[in-house]
């Protein structure tokens, strides 16, 4: 530690000549074993061992490096609202950086809604040590016991009334050793922390400034599309690319793997010489349409080959000596991210290093796939981040930088490959269709004995969360999966499985409370009561929190006492917060009609309640606007749709009224991006059932009988 | 390939382009003006919205061979200091979480507000209606265009 401290002054004294003074702290914020120490100019930290850090210029300016992925859930906000809070910095002094890929950080992605919650001691460290470092420093100059010394909005006090600001305490503080063990401020005294705080690069969104993938350019670069097999199962037999490359600004035509490349000078050239290619598919694979997977359904729920996931107590036996057994089926269709901005990434491969650069969610991933790709070290390859026009999961899949490195080293020339969104919607890593069976025991108590769920999906894995809720609550329960295996490329998709089990299971719970004539809300608390004083096996959520949100719902929307609305109930658990829904469905004529929702969130403590808001708002209007329109289907191996015109997603005039509400516990904060997501269908399907009678058993809702009535 | 002088942002704006070529495509491949986002191309999400002669249009289906002397104003040129009363609401309201679409959305509400200063929430429905939030915005861009209308 000693020794790291003593290069670290070395490093620091270098800095002080090239910078001209100003603290600059280097705290491993991502690695639990932090160890905060000074690290030289910002530009060098990635090369001498610390991975991030905040830095304090001689005019006050604080700069924070934002090392995630920023793809909408606003982490270039709140992770440095987080250090500054303990920094008692100014918040009008703070400049926020993205930071690019640098191998020294621990957990450079998006994804799993796991970001604040892995940070949120290590970023308050952060801001604490230097914090503390001023102090002293400011107590040194003052000859003042640091104990009558305070911070606040960027200067150090004394009781005196001496005040000095962070700028001109700064390089007096960089000299001083590293303290290690600072107190961190007690909740009860958060400023920033828990208020709202509007996005660092609002500015630059609302006046165009280039901040995406798409927007990235390099001097010289060509424009390159890709035409990729149409159908899964297909591959690429031949190519006659003669006309394409006779058009206007057409560099060449190249063939690799199953892709076909159109390179040229311009976007619009490049799809319009696209379209003249005349390519020749053969079969490698099944050839799968949307028909062959319901009937599969239908099958492999009865014959397939299951894996157990978790089994209690005697299944059997409960449901053979069950008063009541209720039984249902909940099937949800393939879906496209589609993230507003299409697929693209940007790759120079020179002869000694490689240039990356553009939206992905899994930066270190895509260097490394690179990496084996090309057979070039990983220290050869650099990788710009660009902000992220969305992700929704889509861009954890590097696909793209794969094959837009794969092309540069063929083309030896800087390439931006663009997807259309056609090239997106049809090109796969969606998320999986499953249908699920659902059987429940109820003794003549109307108690929950019994309860089964199979899920059978087409490439989903484990389509079920065997150890969620109702897990734990019933003596006897076994909970299997069945896998089919297609050419149909899946992967996670914002709040992934649960984005689609949760309404299956939400929509299946409120079933069983009406066949056990039990308020569906009480029914859950008797649940959670029995997973509480009696478990069947490990309970591997958090009892307490799920009733919190439940009874919190409850009392937020009048659960119960608005006669002239139909409310649904939904509560899920995911990513390690809860959020419980309740829908509200009125009838226009005979169309139910989604009028407001209300969500109550515990993801532990709010970082940014602005943001937080926006994250709850927007998960829940994902979560119904995909329940209620969207599907992507399947025939003979090829998306059917391959659009906005085909592929509805939610629009303005769609949207009911959202109110949100959150927990506050005090608990450390668990996330917040997925969460909001899965509970919404559950809600929406129960308050609907309420106004009509009619279960909704499949998504996209839009397409039951019961939007079908033209008034 | 043709040769079209265009006038963008107040500034007249030389392209060597062939005549089918989409405005979206002139102004982010040839011009440098990025703001305007491309989306889906066939007009069916809007974050391509420019203002052509004051009207919202879809860059991504309007051929350059149509613009002629049109006034075309892009997201760049909305505000010389990025003070629109509507990008000032955006920012208020903190409406933007990906943020890609906002440029579409701000520019389809410009058009709006300087037809209808005082839109009703109907007419603010239905304007946006036409433009996708992946992201799920809507009530924060619902509220901001009301926030400018208030403050135009």
């Amino acid at each position: 530690m000693e020794s790291v401290i003593k290069n670290s002054r070395r490093d620091f004294l270098k800095m002080t000549a090239i910078t001209g003074g100003g603290l600059v702290l280097g705290f491993n914020w991502f690695n639990v074993e932090a160890a905060p120490v000074i690290v030289s100019d910002a530009a060098l930290a990635g090369n001498i061992g610390f991975n991030s850090y905040l830095s304090i210029a001689t005019d006050g300016v604080v700069t924070i490096m934002s090392p995630n992925p920023e793809l909408g859930q606003n982490i270039m906000t709140s992770f440095p609202m987080v250090v500054a809070e303990e920094l008692e910095a100014d918040w009008t002094k703070v400049k926020v950086l993205q930071a690019n890929l640098d191998n020294k950080f621990d957990r450079q992605l998006t994804g799993g809604s796991g970001a604040v919650p892995h940070s949120w001691k290590l970023l308050r460290t952060a801001g604490a040590t230097a914090k503390a470092m001023l102090i002293q420093a400011a107590a040194k100059q003052w000859s003042v016991p640091e104990s009558e010394c305070t911070a606040s909005l960027g200067y150090v006090s004394h009781r005196s009334g001496k005040k000095l600001s962070y700028g001109e305490l700064a390089e007096a503080a960089s000299k001083l050793s590293v303290p290690t063990d600072v107190k961190l401020k007690d909740r009860k005294d958060f400023k920033l922390i828990g208020s709202s705080v509007r996005n660092v690069e609002n500015k630059k969104i609302v006046t165009g400034k280039p901040l995406f993938g798409l927007d990235f350019q390099r001097e010289g670069m060509l424009f390159a599309m890709i035409q990729r097999p149409e159908s899964f199962g297909m591959k690429l037999k031949s190519v006659d690319s003669a006309a394409a490359k006779a058009m206007p600004g057409i560099v060449d035509v190249v063939s690799f793997k199953n892709n076909v490349a159109v390179v040229g000078k311009s976007t619009w050239q490049v799809m319009k010489a696209r379209k003249l290619l005349k390519i020749e598919y053969e079969k490698e694979g099944d050839i799968e349409s949307t028909d062959d997977h319901n009937k599969l359904f239908l099958s492999l729920m009865d014959s397939g080959t299951a894996t157990v996931r978790r089994k209690e107590g005697d299944v059997d036996a409960a449901f053979k000596n069950a008063a009541k057994v209720v039984k249902g089926e909940y099937q949800c269709p393939f879906l496209s991210h589609s993230p507003m901005e299409p697929m693209n990434f940007f790759a120079h491969v020179k002869p000694d290093s490689v240039e990356l650069a553009g939206p992905t969610q899994t930066p270190a991933r895509a260097r490394t796939q690179v990496a084996q790709l090309l057979k070039v070290p990983e220290d050869k390859i650099s990788l710009e981040l660009t902000r992220l026009g969305g992700g929704f999961g889509r861009r954890l899949n590097n696909d793209f930088a794969v094959e837009a490195a794969e092309l540069s080293s063929i083309m030896k020339a800087p390439i931006k490959l663009i997807w259309t969104k056609e090239d997106d919607m049809t090109g796969g890593t969606y998320r999986p269709a499953v249908r699920y069976r659902f059987e429940a025991a109820l003794d003549a108590s109307g108690n929950m004995t019994g309860y089964k769920l199979r899920g059978v999906g087409i490439n989903a894995g484990n389509s079920t969360r065997e150890n969620n809720f109702p897990s734990g609550s019933v003596d006897n329960l076994l909970i299997d999966s069945v896998e089919h295996k297609s050419p149909i490329t899946t992967g996670a998709w914002r709040a992934p499985i649960t984005n689609f089990l949760a309404y299956a299971e939400q929509s299946f719970l409120d079933e069983v409370a009406v066949a056990a004539g039990k308020d569906p809300v009480t029914f859950r608390l008797e649940l959670l009561e029995k997973a509480k004083k009696s478990p069947a096996g490990p309970v591997r959520y958090d009892v307490d929190r799920m009733i919190g949100v439940i009874k919190l719902a409850a009392e937020k929307s009048n659960w119960g006492k608005n006669k002239n609305v139909s409310q649904g109930f939904s509560v899920y658990f995911s990513h390690a917060s809860y959020v419980a829904q309740v829908a509200e469905v009125e009838m226009q004529g005979s169309m139910p009609v989604v009028k407001k929702i209300v969500a109550v969130a515990d993801c532990g403590q709010v970082v940014n309640l602005g943001g937080a808001r926006q994250q709850v708002m927007g998960g829940i209007v994902d979560g119904l606007g995909h329940a209620m329109y969207s599907k992507l289907s399947f025939k003979d191996g090829a998306a059917q749709q391959r659009n906005y015109d085909s592929y509805r997603l939610i629009r303005m005039k769609e949207i009911p009224e959202i109110e949100t509400h959150f927990v506050d516990n005090g608990i450390d904060p668990t996330g917040l991006g997925e969460p909001a997501l899965p509970p919404t269908g559950g809600a929406v399907a129960n308050a609907i059932f309420k106004a009509t009678g009619k279960r909704l058993r499949s998504q996209p809702f839009a397409e039951l009988d019961v939007f079908k009535t033209v008034i | 390939m043709a040769t079209y002088k265009l006038q963008v942002n107040g500034k007249t704006l030389q392209a060597d382009v062939e005549p089918d070529t989409p405005l979206l495509w002139v102004l982010r491949d040839h011009l440098g003006l990025v703001g305007t986002k491309y989306g889906c191309g066939i007009a069916q999400c809007g974050a391509c919205t420019v203002h052509v002669n004051g009207g919202a249009t879809r860059s991504c289906v309007y051929p350059v061979s149509a613009v002629g002397n049109s006034q075309v104003i892009t997201i760049e040129g909305l505000s010389e200091k990025g003070d629109h009363p509507l990008q000032l609401a955006w920012d208020e309201v903190d409406v933007a979480q990906c943020g890609y679409c906002q440029a579409g959305q701000i520019m389809t509400a410009a058009a709006l507000l300087k037809k209808t200063p005082k839109p009703s929430d109907e007419d603010i429905a239905n304007t946006m209606h036409g433009n996708i939030c992946r992201c799920g915005a809507y009530h924060r861009i619902r509220e901001a265009v009301k926030l400018a209308s208030t403050k135009a």
